[in-house]
């Protein structure tokens, strides 16, 4: 069974059909990628999954559960953290703060006892801790550990998004468009981390990206995404090659 | 510059980074104790006024400083808090029951009223607000066998097994007694900063959708905060109660709710400190009016008592002025003059330059 | 017959409550900021027609008293804006509330100072006069007020819908970057706009004077004109003048069928009910934030 299965997955705002009819699998322990030009529906269907958007139509399993009924704030604690492709971190605090919000889901104190902070709040802190220790150590973060996001470089606060998201310890990470804006050199960081996440880590990674370098170099199959609708599957190879996926990039339409 | 070595997470657990600090804070809270050996009763009747306000500021900045939801009707939740209290002590509940009751109902109502309010967002959130202080007004005025309507009641003095801490009577007590709360809940306020609550408010104010998103529940949360502001303010409410002995629902104009907002703009969003500095302010500006006044009276002729409203026009010019130019406030301009000391003579003038930014708009239509 | 001049009178007064919403509205419609002081700014307009239009004052015509005050307080939000408003662009909008109701209270004390804290009255030319139209007896003064409220509100949706300046605000509203890139004067825009809620509040404000007499603590219905524009929306202007007529009508109604203090409650019941059913109120302009 898929980790992450989505069915016949459709949503209209008005008349527009942004995402209609896609279907995919992601297995576990694969970097599956979604490609597309501009207005495609790709971050359509990452809000889709992360449930910020309601689907018009289709269904989303997430291990072997249906989370198409649950609401946004229930799917992290089932093992599913993303990025946002324009950087949604919290701006006024720390880096390690922001770290550490990552790890919501698995408080085990209520707010009675945070607000008389009882020892079990501060083993759990210490946890905590150790937890987002990891990630900053994974992500050579160490530097900016005090730093307070607003001042940071946009390079960095790349970075941080991607860590947030790994501090939630997930199952499937989303990466929404980990690449943007990074030089070469960057974004090449990227790949090796993303790598590393399933290799080291054990993750499953599900990605938005244009730089299709990156693309080919880390994923295992990649979904083509046009006006919505699917366009090709496959390994990286054959989805460049395929001449439906070149013509929606040189914006010819395609007669079958 | 101080470094400190951190060799512990502990280090970053803890509520003061180093003994000195720990040691300043206990230092300022032995003054505060002595102070009533220290001043006469008339600035320490000011200073219990003082600690009151910063209590209601703290009340006001969980909510606006660390969660980002505005409300101008916060004087609707002292009212509460006092009514509660001074309901509970007429029918015979002594007031070390009465006092935390008071706070629990107030911020039981608050919650209650929250979970529909939080649905809406940022302005609407503040105009609810306000309408529920119109809506709690008339009811003080209808309810009148419990609030004495517009002829208002009297406070019962405070006693504590067989202590007597009324105000007029009693003034170091009561001093003391505020003192004791206030330092109660500034301790669990900075406890709630430092723990998984604190940081999911801070989330939720500083981007929703990624709250949403690490698996923070937007509407519980915002409740929660909600609850514990309006609770914070309830105990103020019933502390100013006492404090001003003999009120009616006047004593909670809408005049107080922006003041309120007052101090925790002036005094810096987002820090505990910022509520002492807003009340201090604002417990010491009309002082020094007075004084002024009577300067000027002295020194030119001029009777500026003539002038009614000169007290808010100060308050709302030295708010105009700090929103302009320093919109972090007392304690955010604190905060930069120390880093400028530290760094002497290194700092440069534009390191605090506030980046230039534009309107983004969050409608999509 | 009873229930009819109630609501005759109600909408007259709801026009006044609308058309203070609907400076509220042109001014969110442009800037997305809420101006608080908008209450003060129709009592100021009042004030600044009476002291050019009252005999003991400025003695001049009523209507020219009238166009005169209301160019003055056009110059005074045209003012407000350039000098104070534009100087909190990008900080919260948290920062323009408590910005304007800190203004509110600086303009309350202009007029006190000026004109004093006792009730004045405004000499109209249509005091006291009335029609009576099969028994029911129609003030003047109503009449006057719905009907200039009913032109305006056509002036200004013209305005919006057809005009290139009204256009350009509109695009300013929702993104001022992309704006000022396509050549949008977006500051010297919302400066107008601060300006044109001046001169609506100042009609306002002369229309609610020649009802009784104002003080300068008059600014407080600002409160309930806000209720109003919650309850149309906030982003639409008809919906503005629907939900002030609302409240105008409910208040009177409630007073005299309803138990006491259910009417001064009324507003704000109705506002809450539509915030909590429809929380971006009846008309709704505005959706989610994308990500």
């Amino acid at each position: 069974m898929s980790l992450l299965e989505v069915e016949d997955l459709a949503i209209h705002f008005g008349g527009v059909k942004a995402v209609d009819g896609v279907s995919f699998a992601v297995e576990a322990g694969e970097v599956f990628s979604i490609i597309g030009p501009n207005g495609a529906g790709k971050s359509t269907i990452f809000n889709l999954i992360s449930r910020l958007y309601k689907p018009t139509r289709g269904k989303i399993m997430f291990d072997g559960r249906d989370i198409t009924p649950l609401q946004a704030h229930e799917i992290a604690p089932l093992g599913l953290a993303r990025t946002f492709q324009n950087i949604e971190l919290f701006d006024h605090s720390t880096v390690l703060d922001n770290l550490l919000m990552g790890r919501h889901t698995h408080r085990s104190t209520n707010w009675v006892q945070d607000m008389l902070f009882v020892p079990a709040v501060r083993r759990a802190e210490r946890a905590h801790r150790r937890k987002v220790e990891d990630v900053i150590e994974f992500l050579e973060l160490e530097a900016y550990r005090d730093k307070l996001i607003a001042g940071l470089p946009y390079g960095v606060r790349k970075v941080v998004e991607i860590g947030r998201a790994l501090a939630v310890g997930p199952k499937l990470i989303l990466l929404d468009e980990p690449a943007s804006g990074l030089s070469v050199e960057e974004s090449q960081e990227v790949a090796y981390w993303i790598e590393d996440m399933r290799r080291d880590m054990g993750l499953t990674v599900l990605m938005v990206e244009h730089d299709m370098s990156l693309v080919t170099q880390v994923s295992d199959r990649v979904l083509a995404v046009a006006n919505g609708q699917p366009l090709a599957q496959g390994s990286p190879a054959e989805v460049q090659s395929d001449p439906r996926v070149m013509a929606a990039y040189l914006g010819t339409e395609v007669y079958t | 510059m101080k470094v400190i070595f951190k060799t512990s997470y502990d280090n970053d657990i803890d509520l003061h980074e180093d003994g000195w600090a720990r040691g300043r804070i206990a230092l300022l809270v032995v003054v505060m104790a002595a102070l009533p050996f220290l001043v006469g009763e008339y600035y320490l009747a000011e200073a219990a006024n003082t600690l009151i306000w910063s209590l209601a500021g703290m009340g006001l900045m969980v909510l606006v400083g660390h969660t980002g939801q505005a409300s101008l009707g916060h004087a609707a939740f002292l009212a509460i808090g006092a009514y509660t209290d001074v309901a509970l002590m007429n029918i015979g509940v002594p007031w070390i029951i009465s006092f935390p009751l008071a706070g629990l109902a107030t911020g039981l109502f608050g919650a209650l009223v929250a979970i529909p309010a939080v649905r809406m967002s940022g302005i609407y959130l503040a105009i609810a607000t306000l309408a529920l202080f119109v809506i709690v007004e008339e009811m003080v005025i209808l309810l009148e066998p419990i609030t004495g309507g517009v002829g208002g009641l009297m406070a019962p003095s405070i006693e504590i097994f067989g202590v007597n801490f009324d105000r007029y009577t009693n003034l170091n007590n009561f001093y003391w007694l505020c003192l004791a709360v206030v330092v109660a809940v500034t301790w669990l306020y900075a406890n709630l900063l430092r723990s998984p609550t604190g940081r999911s408010f801070l989330a939720v104010r500083d981007s929703e959708v990624s709250a949403r998103a690490l698996g923070i529940n937007i509407t519980r949360t915002r409740a929660l905060a909600f609850g514990l502001s309006c609770g914070m303010t309830g105990l103020a409410g019933s502390l100013l109660g006492h404090y001003i002995a003999y009120f009616n629902y006047e004593l909670f104009s809408v005049f107080i709710s922006i003041n309120l907002l007052l101090v925790v703009t002036i005094g810096g969003l987002g820090f505990i400190q910022g509520a002492f500095m807003g009340a201090i302010l604002i417990t010491a500006v009309p002082q020094l009016i007075a004084i002024l006044r009577g300067t000027v009276n002295d020194l030119t002729g001029i009777d500026l008592s003539v002038l009614p409203g000169l007290d808010t026009l100060i308050f709302s010019a030295i708010l105009i002025g700090f929103i302009i130019y320093e919109p972090a406030g007392l304690w955010g301009r604190w905060l930069k003059t120390r880093v400028w000391f530290q760094l002497f003579p290194l700092a440069r003038r534009d390191m605090f330059r506030r980046q230039k930014s534009y309107l983004k708009t969050e409608r999509q239509r | 017959m009873e229930l009819i001049q109630l609501v005759i009178g109600g909408v007259a007064s709801g026009c006044i409550y609308g058309l203070v919403a609907l400076g509220f509205v042109l001014i969110y419609k442009a800037t997305e900021g809420v101006n608080f002081a908008q209450g003060d700014m129709m009592m100021l307009g009042a004030f600044v027609a009476l002291g050019l239009v009252n005999s003991d004052y400025g003695a001049l015509a009523f209507v020219p008293g009238v166009i005169l005050a209301a160019a003055i307080m056009g110059g005074v939000g045209y003012g407000i804006d350039r000098l104070v408003v534009r100087q909190i662009i990008g900080q919260p909008q948290f920062a323009l509330v408590i910005l304007t109701i800190a203004l509110g209270f600086v303009l309350r004390f202009a007029a006190g100072t000026i004109w004093g804290f006792s009730p004045l009255v405004l000499e109209t030319p249509f005091a006291g006069q009335h029609m009576e139209i099969a028994g029911i007896i129609i003030g003047y003064e109503d009449m006057v007020t719905i009907i200039v409220t009913a032109l305006l509100t056509l002036l200004l949706w013209v305005f919006f819908g057809f005009t290139r300046i009204g256009l350009a605000a509109q695009a300013a509203s929702q993104n001022q970057m992309a704006a000022y890139i396509v050549g949008v004067p977006v500051h010297r825009i919302n400066s107008l706009i601060w300006g044109l809620s001046g001169v609506v509040s100042t009609i306002a404000g002369v229309l609610y004077a020649s009802k009784g007499a104002i003080d300068p603590n008059i600014g407080l219905l600002g409160i309930k004109a806000f209720a109003a524009a919650v309850i149309g929306g906030f982003g639409s202007l008809p919906g503005a003048l629907l939900g002030g007529i609302l409240i105008g009508v409910v208040e009177p109604v409630a007073a005299r069928y309803l138990p006491g203090g259910i009417s001064q409650m009324s507003p704000y019941i109705i506002m809450l009910a539509v915030l909590v059913t429809r929380p971006n109120g009846l008309f709704a302009q505005i959706y989610a934030k994308k990500v």
